[in-house]
């Protein structure tokens, strides 16, 4: 049990995706000038990652491994992610349509979003069973979700300020994400033994 | 004639990094000091004249339905290619870049310049273009791996410039990344203004 | 933006509703697919060797860094350990001049790493003092812990364990009420590095009784 709080713990604040691990920049930076959106960007990180971390985890297990495939990974993976989101969104679309109208838009932008490649390898690297897997790659997206929308309400503040010419858009929004990373490395400290 | 210019608009007016804003995880996690910075822009460099030259030589026959995943595969495949030859020859680099080696795979770099540049040109257009993306990736990394190295350990590519004890670690860690590219940017914004 | 928006148009992929068009797609995803699936094999029947010999070789330096002059091979004199209570095998390198037992290399793990895993050989004498240490694998931050693999040998302050034995008390960090300067700004790290020092002693001990009672 400890185990698996340490994991949560660990994955959301200790080595946040965005703040520590420096992967998925790329939506968090570009869906991030909008609360709803970020919200919504979130939810759909979460579910898309949790499902295609238990499938490339059995994949990993159940095929690769055992017939000594492994350099097989990242092209197997990233076709499995990119089709599981195809998919996602083809089922999405005729099952839940509301589902759908609130985060169709941000399903294509998940295939080039490197956390979900990046906890996918991550999780055969650190040698997790497939609950510890699933538990990361929820606990991860979470992390991802928290610090797109603190950095949301943020941004929606920027716009209101005064700020110099050739700093505006990216340069000052990377700046107070780099404050952001600071008030992260706060959690540094934290360890719970496992 | 042609050839140097498509390289330079790559370098200066096209720039991944501080123009476009691509691919930003690499980025910001491989550039604690020049050397890596610089390996990761090389590496990725390779890919993606690789993966141009290829998709512009296939560009006829796929049909355009499913050019993305044949992308993807032409990607994924030359990523992985780089990954075994890294980990055969140079294992102490492969191990410092880590996992954002498989990453490259989803560099919206990569995708992007197949489907914006390669796909409407000829090889040997192509070649350039992922020559001069490339080398526009490589100096804003080494570039910024640079600035880092510098204002964190004292040092620039390993050589001692001032005592390391007057040296601000932040830089070295997760906020300095951050807060470095946004005032890389600013300051590109600033020459390309003037 | 524009790679989002073009991965949306090629979300039409199940629109395709002509037969011919169909069979196109199939042939072509087939075709690269298995192109690809042939290069990769191709590049990996002779990477995997290279691998291999490069993680061996990278063993084989860091033996012969850590231990002290000798006459055998100690890959091959190699032997396994477990210590009591875990069930991971740590790997003993025993050091012989002639006969006489000179010391051992004791490949040893810690999990409380800032980044995890890091795992470091350490070299010590016939005494169980430490003789030399490298890092195997780490994934620290670099500029703090990654600064590891010379801040313990750097001959300033109280930084280096050579010579120390880490069963000894003071073989801890100053802020654990031993006398070892930690990495400045990475105790974290640090701690793990005396974590695996003192394991790779206990694993030491472990194989000095065994290797009595051969």
């Amino acid at each position: 049990m400890l185990a698996y709080i340490s994991i949560i713990v660990s994955a959301i604040f200790v080595n946040n995706i965005v703040f520590s691990q420096f992967l998925g920049i790329c939506p968090f930076m570009g869906v991030s000038r909008k609360l709803s959106s970020a919200v919504g960007m979130g939810a759909a990180v979460t579910f898309v990652m949790a499902f295609a971390t238990c499938v490339t985890w059995i994949l990993q297990t159940y095929l690769l491994v055992p017939f000594g495939l492994q350099y097989m990974q990242t092209i197997a993976f990233i076709l499995v992610i990119a089709s599981l989101v195809q998919m996602l969104e083809i089922v999405m679309r005729k099952v839940a349509p509301a589902l759908y109208q609130a985060l169709g838009v941000f399903l294509p932008l998940i295939t080039t979003n490197c956390a979900v490649l990046g906890v996918a390898i991550l999780v055969v690297q650190k040698e997790f069973n497939l609950l510890m897997s699933l538990t990361y790659a929820v606990a991860t997206a979470v992390g991802f979700t928290m610090a797109l929308v603190i950095f949301a309400g943020i941004r929606q503040q920027l716009d209101l300020v005064d700020v110099p010419r050739p700093m505006r858009g990216t340069a000052i929004a990377l700046i107070c994400a780099g404050l952001l990373a600071m008030a992260f490395m706060g959690f540094a400290g934290i360890s719970i033994p496992s | 004639m042609d050839f140097l210019r498509i390289i330079y608009n790559g370098i200066v007016r096209e720039n991944p990094t501080f123009v476009l804003l691509l691919g930003m995880c690499p980025t910001l996690g491989t550039t604690g000091s020049a050397v890596t910075g610089m390996s990761m822009g090389v590496a990725t460099m390779g890919v993606l004249i690789c993966s141009n030259m290829s998709v512009s030589a296939i560009k006829s026959v796929v049909p355009s339905a499913v050019r993305i995943p044949v992308y993807i595969v032409v990607i994924a495949t030359f990523v992985s290619v780089l990954q075994m030859l890294m980990a055969a020859y140079l294992p102490s680099l492969n191990a410092t870049l880590g996992i954002f080696i498989p990453l490259i795979v989803v560099n919206c770099i990569l995708l992007g310049r197949a489907e914006a540049f390669a796909s409407r040109n000829s090889v040997l257009r192509s070649c350039a273009d992922g020559i001069g993306i490339g080398l526009g990736f490589t100096l804003a990394l080494t570039l910024l791996g640079a600035v880092r190295e510098l204002l964190g350990t004292g040092r620039v590519f390993g050589l001692e410039v001032y005592p390391e004890q007057f040296g601000s670690l932040a830089f070295v860690l997760a906020p300095g990344a951050f807060i470095v590219l946004g005032l890389l940017i600013a300051l590109f914004n600033c020459i390309r203004k003037s | 933006m524009f790679v989002h928006v073009s991965l949306e148009k090629g979300g039409v992929l199940m629109a395709v509703d002509n037969k011919s068009s169909f069979l196109r797609i199939f042939v072509v995803l087939t075709t690269f697919c298995a192109l690809s699936g042939a290069l990769l094999a191709w590049v990996h029947s002779f990477t995997a060797e290279a691998v291999e010999r490069a993680a061996l070789e990278q063993r084989a330096q860091a033996v012969s860094i850590v231990l002290p002059s000798h006459t055998n091979d100690p890959l091959a004199d190699a032997c396994s350990i477990a210590l009591a209570g875990t069930d991971r095998e740590l790997e003993v390198y025993p050091a012989f001049s002639g006969t006489e037992f000179v010391g051992a290399a004791v490949e040893s793990y810690s999990l409380d790493g800032f980044s995890g895993e890091i795992v470091v050989m350490y070299g010590f004498d016939a005494h169980g003092r430490v003789v030399g240490y490298e890092v195997v694998s780490q994934a620290e931050t670099p500029g703090l812990g990654a600064r590891m693999q010379q801040w313990f040998r750097m001959d300033r302050g109280n930084r280096s364990v050579i010579g120390l034995d880490p069963c000894d008390p003071a073989s801890r960090l100053t802020a654990d009420g031993g006398s070892i300067d930690g990495i400045t700004a990475a105790t974290i790290t640090s701690r793990a590095f005396v974590d695996a020092m003192a394991r790779a002693r206990a694993v030491f001990d472990v194989y000095c009784s065994q290797k009595e009672t051969r």
